[in-house]
Formats: structure tokens, sequence, C-alpha cells
């Protein structure tokens, strides 16, 4: 019984709160199947599935809080739970940024559960190792693929009132097929709630067709060079900036938000007059759970249009110490895009690069939000409106906030890590040196 | 700062919990063998039982304030078999008679389920039995039995000594961990262990708001195989280095250095951009270790350089061919690289691996030349191994073991020399200490590293703070610039406490000791920017 009910939900929330003694109470519980398999050297190597149900309670007197949780429902075992929490509550240190709980809330509901995807089975995840496997043996190439899948559930109520119950299911691919020699490798991948839009020999056939593509790179000097960004690749550098929108860091003068002389770049023009980026719990291709990890509902969000920041994320302690609204962090970014597909974007490319991902981004510099980071499975040299020749995989510096001030085109966005993100033309993005690694 | 994650299936509980004893060995013997016998009967060829309790206690403070209290309890138990010649697995946190049962036909039914699978049967190394025996990491004091209030104290006048310095932020943070591990096997063993890790750590802060900037300075001190004893920073592990202030050994001083933190960070604010360039670099072992670790322990790992990781953290450049051809220049001559789980007071220090086999030392590069590779119980035939080197492991009863990195160091020179020494020689060069950002390429050829502090050289001097400073080369260009050694005295152990493989990803911990060492001609690029 990984998946409760609603109402089976709410009557064990309701039970652990009528035997609460503290200030406030929170309850939440939550449970599900988490299901994988992972195979290499065209073999499955790992299979498995997990299934648990987890209740945690938070148990607050005056500003001091303490947590448990337990995965047995019975009473007693609920009752020894509420007590060990408010005995460790009573101890705890004050936290002077602690908020009082919220009372009732109006959660919409959610799309982020798939009947498909909740019906996954061992077979199901053999059957997709199958697919992807063995058209790469047939082809004399090498894959090595993982997958995640996920159905669950979380409810939350507080001795405010507050009472919250979402059920979710979520599919993660990715798969990497190498050459036969090891000079060729190319990468594939798709994330999805609803499992039956996976096709596993789809995102295979790419992934190979990427890595017969990239066999003998040839090296070509590091520099400065226009870029196309696949969508993956996008979005492995905008999801660090989007993610780093705080208002606190900002407002502390340690972010790439903070303004010189203090105060923050809110309503500033800092990117593109094409980027805008916002968020929607309600969209289709990434819809997310009804409320924040403080219990706000979440809402659409515009954070930055038509390059100026119009918002940042702030917590209830930060709201409250700045006399400003909540705006809570939301559970995926959609990065608006332009009309040109990937083709157009290469056929009007006269010198560039085409990247199919990144890898190895690290922090370099939180000011500037440099970036550093490799190219790899799959980058290919573009002449004259043509795909030429693979490239050796480069070493980028390069900060998200100068790309999205160099954008010459962007494409539809699609899904990819959580996200909407287009396919993007950038100039003068910065490789620095060069690497051996395929 | 780095907020880590709980291990899996773990409970919160009280301080006073993480202090009540286990499950004795006896009893888990018991339960071990029920295990044992039932998948026996089942037709596997091979069971290993591994029955863990793994505790955690994370403390979280900013400046005045307590984060969070963190304590966490993980109990089940892991079984894996060998069963139609394939492995198989399963876990539970139902420690009962039935429980372990059920869980040991499980694991029998999917190594029979996935032999349909299988290309060719699993080949076990052989391994001694080894009996009734244990293990205790050898600690002074146990971190977890100090009281929360005297810890969180500590951390509150690391905060204060770094805010009365100047800095405007501070986060610090103490990390504990105890894993108790038992391991039964149908080799003949049954071995109880007791292993200890503790990481202080903390990120100071300064800001210049009328500039708009801001820098960091982190701790420098490594995640160590030890009590709390760690902290007690005797001056007698203290050693004023060459950009004159503390480094610290095996026992380190919170306080002492989050004072020196904040006047660096503070200092950092108005440092020199670096000029890009080549120079020579001059690495302390808190920041050789992280480069050791990316350049040597992860290209290394015998089932990367087979392509069991391709699909995440990649391969290797070290290939098998290369290895074979018993010539293979890693490095200089003057590179000696062991592996180990023996090295008292690191990460990786235990008695017995997590497949029943014990701990030891073997050489990974002799005089620059690869020689070896970490290979596990099925891998050591691939490497005509007759055993295997001892480094199974799983971050919890509910994960598979599988090869992880032991400690990988460098050895230290033979001939006398000191930090103070080496640096008279470099005419243009930049002697860089701590942790910084890190980034390597997925068969570990091209890696780009920073630090915390950087310090320019001139003329065998010291000539002030540089910032904007990253490294760029490739793996065997880099160990092949290597050209001196500090001796044994200057050997410290950096550590990486949540070292990420797999998927699922597991974590380990694992340390890298090293001299001061230096490097020629690296080429240095300047990352500042402007936005």
């Amino acid at each position: 019984m990984a998946i409760l009910t609603q109402e089976q939900a709410k009557a064990i929330i309701d039970k652990v709160l009528s035997y609460a003694k503290a200030d406030e109470t929170e309850v939440t519980i939550s449970g599900g199947r988490t299901g994988n398999i992972r195979y290499a050297r065209n073999t499955v190597n790992t299979s498995g599935e997990t299934n648990e149900l987890s209740l945690s309670i938070t148990s607050v007197y005056g500003k001091k809080s303490g947590s448990t949780s337990i995965n047995e429902l019975d009473d007693e075992s609920l009752k020894r739970a509420v007590s060990r929490a408010e005995e460790i509550a009573a101890l705890a240190p004050e936290n002077p940024e602690y908020m009082p709980m919220l009372g009732p809330q109006n959660y919409a509901p959610s799309k982020t559960f798939a009947k498909a995807t909740d019906s996954i089975n061992p077979d199901y995840r053999a059957q997709l190792a199958v697919d992807s496997i063995k058209p790469c043996v047939d082809n004399n190439l090498t894959a090595a693929g993982y997958l995640e899948d996920f159905s669950g559930f979380v409810a939350t109520g507080n001795s405010k009132g507050l009472f919250g119950y979402n059920q979710s299911t979520s599919v993660d691919f990715t798969v990497t097929v190498r050459s036969a020699d090891g000079t060729g490798s190319g990468y594939a991948g798709r994330d999805f709630n609803d499992a039956a839009l996976l096709n596993a020999g789809q995102v295979t056939n790419l992934a190979a067709q990427k890595a017969m593509a990239s066999v003998n790179a040839q090296a070509i000097e590091p520099g400065k060079y226009t870029v196309i960004l696949e969508p993956m690749a996008a979005n492995d550098l905008l999801r660090l900036l989007a993610s780093g929108m705080d208002a606190r860091s900002a407002d502390e003068g340690r972010s790439f938000l903070s303004k010189k002389g203090g105060g923050t770049k809110l309503g500033e023009k800092l990117f593109d007059e094409r980027v805008t980026i916002y968020s929607d719990p309600a969209h289709p291709d990434i819809p997310a759970a009804p409320w924040s990890g403080e219990g706000f509902p979440l809402e659409k969000t515009t954070w930055v249009e038509n390059g100026i920041v119009k918002n940042m994320f702030y917590s209830r302690y930060w709201a409250q110490k700045q006399g400003v609204q909540v705006v809570p962090r939301p559970q995926g970014f959609i990065f608006a895009g332009g009309d040109q597909s990937l083709a157009d974007m290469i056929r009007n490319t006269e010198r560039g690069i085409l990247v199919t991902r990144f890898w190895y981004i690290r922090a370099v510099d939180p000011q500037t939000l440099l970036y550093t980071g490799l190219t790899r499975d799959g980058t290919f040299y573009i002449e004259n409106g043509q795909i030429k020749f693979p490239v050796k995989n480069f070493r980028f510096n390069e900060s998200p906030i100068i790309m999205l001030n160099n954008i010459e085109a962007m494409g539809k966005p699609e899904r990819t890590g959580g996200n909407m993100v287009p396919p993007m033309k950038i100039r003068d993005f910065t490789f620095t040196s060069l690497s051996d690694a395929v | 700062m780095l907020t880590p994650s709980l291990v899996a299936f773990s409970q919160p509980v009280s301080a006073e919990h993480l202090l009540m004893p286990g499950m004795d060995a006896a009893a888990k013997k018991v339960l071990a063998d029920v295990a044992l016998n039932t998948t026996k009967s089942l037709g596997a060829t091979y069971t290993d039982v591994r029955i863990g309790r793994y505790l955690q206690q994370f403390l979280l403070t900013r400046e005045k304030n307590v984060q969070g209290i963190t304590n966490a309890e993980s109990f089940g138990v892991g079984i894996r078999v060998i069963a139609n010649g394939t492995w198989g697995f399963s876990a539970t946190s139902d420690v009962s008679p039935d429980g372990i049962k059920k869980c040991a036909e499980t694991a029998v039914a999917i190594a029979k389920a996935n032999s349909k699978l299988q290309k060719e049967p699993v080949i076990l190394a052989p391994v001694q039995s080894y009996g009734e025996v244990s293990w205790k990491t050898p600690i002074k004091k146990n971190a977890l039995e100090v009281p929360v209030k005297e810890k969180i104290d500590l951390l509150l006048s690391v905060n204060n000594a770094a805010l009365d310095n100047g800095a405007a932020f501070v986060n610090s943070a103490l990390f504990m961990i105890n894993e108790q591990k038992y391991f039964a096997s149908t080799d003949g063993s049954y071995i109880d262990q007791d292993v200890h890790r503790i990481w202080p750590n903390f990120t100071v802060t300064a800001v210049n708001k009328a500039e708009g900037n801001f820098r960091s300075r982190q701790a420098l001190s490594a995640p160590m195989g030890m009590g709390y004893e760690y902290l007690d920073g005797l001056a007698s592990e203290k050693f004023m280095n060459p950009a004159g202030f503390n480094s610290y050994r095996n026992s380190y001083d919170m306080v002492e250095d989050a004072v020196t933190a904040a006047k660096h960070a503070k200092e950092k604010l108005t440092a020199k951009s670096v000029l890009p360039g080549k120079y020579d670099l001059m690495l302390d072992p808190d920041h050789l270790g992280l480069t050791i670790h990316e350049s040597v322990g992860h290209p290394l790992e015998l089932d990367r350089v087979l392509g069991y990781e391709a699909n995440y953290a990649g391969t290797s450049f070290a290939t098998l061919d290369k290895w074979e051809s018993k010539n293979f220049k890693y490095g200089s001559d003057l590179v000696n690289i062991v592996a180990d789980k023996v090295q008292p007071n690191s990460l990786g220090n235990v008695g017995w691996d997590d497949e029943g086999v014990k701990a030891k030392e073997w050489d990974l590069i002799k005089n620059g030349v690869l020689v070896n590779y970490q290979a596990i119980r099925d891998q050591a035939k691939i490497i005509n191994e007759p055993e295997s080197h001892g480094c199974c492991f799983a971050d919890n009863w509910s994960s598979v073991q599988f090869q992880r990195m032991p400690n990988v160091s460098l050895k230290p020179g033979t001939s006398k020399m000191s930090p103070h020494d080496m640096i008279k020689n470099i005419e243009k060069g930049i002697y860089i200490l701590g942790r910084g950002s890190y980034s390597i390429d997925q068969q570990r050829y091209n890696f780009q590293f920073g630090g915390q502090l950087f310090y320019e050289i001139k003329n065998g001097q010291i000539a002030g703070m540089l910032e904007d400073v990253a490294y760029q080369s490739n793996t065997q260009e880099f160990w092949n610039s290597c050209s001196a050694l500090c001796d044994k005295d200057d050997y410290r152990l950096f550590g990486s406490f949540f070292d990420g493989k797999g998927q699922p990803s597991q974590v380990s911990a694992v340390s890298h000791g090293s001299p001061t060492t230096r490097f020629d001609g690296v080429n240095v690029i300047n990352t500042g920017r402007t936005i």
C-alpha cells in the first residue's frame, strides 16, 4: 500500500494531529514506487524496485521545532512518533527565522500523474532495455543506459487546518551509444510525467546516429565561436541561472543579481530583449505539484520579461523581513524561444559549433555566474550552412548572463531536465581548451 | 557550502538514540545464517549478507543562528547472491528472520531472472575465510558522544570569530558519520566493523557593496576517519606555511582557521587579477588531493575502464592496452601513487571491504609508469590479479556494493625538502591552497581546477595574493610536469566526504595524501569577467 488515496491520507493526518500537544504540528505522508534498470556493454547490470511509505511529523513550541518520521502507521506507532517529535522540539534551540505554519490554502489540481507511468513493471523495464540494446548490437554499437520511473503521492496537513494531496509520476531515460572502436559517442535522453510519451527505441536511435556521426573527430582551435546549443545543452547552463534568482542572496550583496552600491538588479534589463523566463504549474508539458516547499500555492510567475528581471524567489522569512510578498521557488522553468528550427539555425550559420550536451559543469565565479565544463557525446563543426565534420570536445568558460546577451536565434522550447528550453544560437561562446575525450 | 543529503531510508532520531547500542554481533550472526542457509537451499553458489546500522549527525549554523540539527539512523539488511552464475541483490528494513528469509528468496529469484540476459558467468577471485572478527576506527573520542550543545557552541564561536574579523556572512557545519556494519558470507567470514568519520567545514564571505564585489573562503580542514579529537587543534599538528599562516595535519583548529579565513576573504576583494600564461605551480596537499582524486583516482577505476559507467561518469583514457604495455608514462619518474584502505586517520580506512576482503595497500603508478587499477573480486581476473584489491563498497545496506575508489595518494619525496625549501627555487609561479572549482572530462584527459587561495611566487618568494586563477591541463602532461616533492614531514591528507558514482547514485568517502608538490609550466587562465 505505497500509494494512499486522499481520503486515507487525510484520515491518518487528522489522527496524528489529534494526538499532538505542541503549539503547532505538521504531518506529511509520502510514498510510492521507484524502479530502475541499468545496462552497459549491451547487457543489463542492475535492476530494482523499491516501495516506500513514510510519515513525518514536525512539532513546534514557540520557535523551537523537532521532526521525526516513521513507516509504520498503526495507532501506537503514530502516538510514539508524535511524542518523539515533541520531545525533540522541546530540546531544540530557537530558530529566529522560524515562520508560523500556514493556515488553509487553495491548491489547484495538478496534472502530474499519468496512468502509463504508474503501470510500469519489471517486464516494461526489461523490454525497454531490449529495445535499446538490440539495435545497437545489430549495428556493432555499444549501449549503456538508465531508466528510472516513479509513481507516488504526497499529502500534507497541519494543526492550522492546511491540507494538500497530490499524486505524481515521472520517467527519466538516458542512453549513451558508443562505436565499437570507441572513437564515436552519442547521447540522448528524455524525461516525462507520462511514460506513454517515451519511445526508448527512438531515443536510442538518436544517440546511435550521433555516435556514428562523431567517429574520428577532428581537432580545431579553441576560441570564441558561434554555437548552436541543442535544448539539452542550453538547459545545462540556463537552469543554473534560473535557479540562482534568490532575493536574499541578492539583497545580501552576494549574487549576480546584487547591484554595485547596494540593492538588487530587480527591474533592470540584464539580458537580450528576446529573453523571457517564466514558470507555470499548469503547463501541459512540465506540470508541477500544487504547492512549493514552504506550502505556498504555486502560480504562474514571470521571472524575466523581454530581458528585464521581473521577480526573484522570496522565502516566507525573507519576504516578511523585506516587507514584500512571498514568491515561491518554482519546480520548472519555461524559457521562451523563437521560430527557427534547429535545421534553420544550422542552415543560417556561416561558421559555428553544434553542441549536443555539456558535462561536468562547475561554478568558477558566483559573482559573474562564470561556469566551466566540457562538450560531450556529439560536437560538430558547421560551415556555410552545413555540418562538415565532428570535432574534438572543448572546455568552455562562459557565463549564461553573457550568453543571453549574445543570442542570434532561438527555436521552439522542448522539455529537457524538467524545464522547457529552446535550441539556441549564441555568438562568441568561449571555448578555452581542447579535450581528447570521446 | 555543500549540504549533503541523508543516507537512504534514514529516519530522524534523537541525539541520544544515536548512542544506543545496536544489535550485538552474536544476534547478527544468527540472522546472517538465516540468509546464508536460505539462499544455499535455493541453489545459490555464493551469498553475502550485510546488516548495517548507519548513523549520521549533521549540524548546520549561519552567523548567530542554528539552521539545522539532523540525527538520522538507517537500519536494514542487504543480501547479494550468485545463482546460475549471475548476481542478484535484494534489501529490506525488516531485520527479522522472516524478513531476511523473504529478502534472500527475492535475491535468488532476481539472480535467476537476470541470468537469462547474462553473457558469461561471474567468477570471483578467492578470498580467505576470516571466521568471526571485528575492526573499529581507532578513534579517541566518539563525536556522537560529545553533547550537541558543545558542538553547536563550537560552530557559533567559529562564526563569531569570522564575523569579528570582518566577514559579512559565515556558514559552518559539522558532519559526523558512524557505520556499524556486519558482513557474513558463504566463504566463512563474519566481520563486525564500527567505522567513524568527521568533517568540520565553513564558508566565510566578505562583501564590498559599494563595488558590488563578494569573495568567499572555505575551511582548510580535511574530512577525516577520526573521532572528535580531530578538533583538538593541537599545536604540534600546525605548521606555518610559506604564505604565512597555519596549515593543519591530523588536528584542526577551526576557530583559528575562521579568523584567518575572514582576513583572507577581505584580502581577496582587492587581490591582483592573475596575468594568464605558463606558471610553475606549487600545490598544497589540501588542494592537490582533489587533483589526484579526479585525474588518478577515477580514471583507474576498473569498472570505468571497462565501460560500466559510460552513460554517467564516463569511461577512462587509461585503457587496458596502456597498462599492458608496462611502459605507459602516466607521470614523471618522481610520481609514485598508491591505493590503500589502511592509512590511519583516512576516510577509506577499514579492516575489510564490503565483500569480506582484507584491506591492503597496492601500487597504481610506480616511478611514473601505470602498473595497476582498482579491482574487486569479480574483476580481478581481468587484470590477472590473484585476489581482489579490497575496494568494494556500498553506501548503505539498501545499496548493492560495487567497486569504489580507495584512498589514492602521492608518496612524498625521499630527499629532505619543506615547502619553504621548494618555493626558493621557483622563479615565476603560483602557490595554491584549498579546494576550489573543479571540472574534468568524461575520460579524464582535460581538467580545470581553481582553489581557495592563490599566491604569486616571484624569484623564490611570495609576492602577494592573486585572484581569478584556474589552471588547465591534460592529465598525462600534468603529471609528467611534476618536478619536485616535499618530504614525508609535509605529507597530509585531503578528503572527499560525498564522492558520487553509479546509477542510482551512491556516495563514498575517500582520502588522498600528498606532500606539497611542484608542477612546471602549467597553463593558467584568468577567470575574471564583467557582466
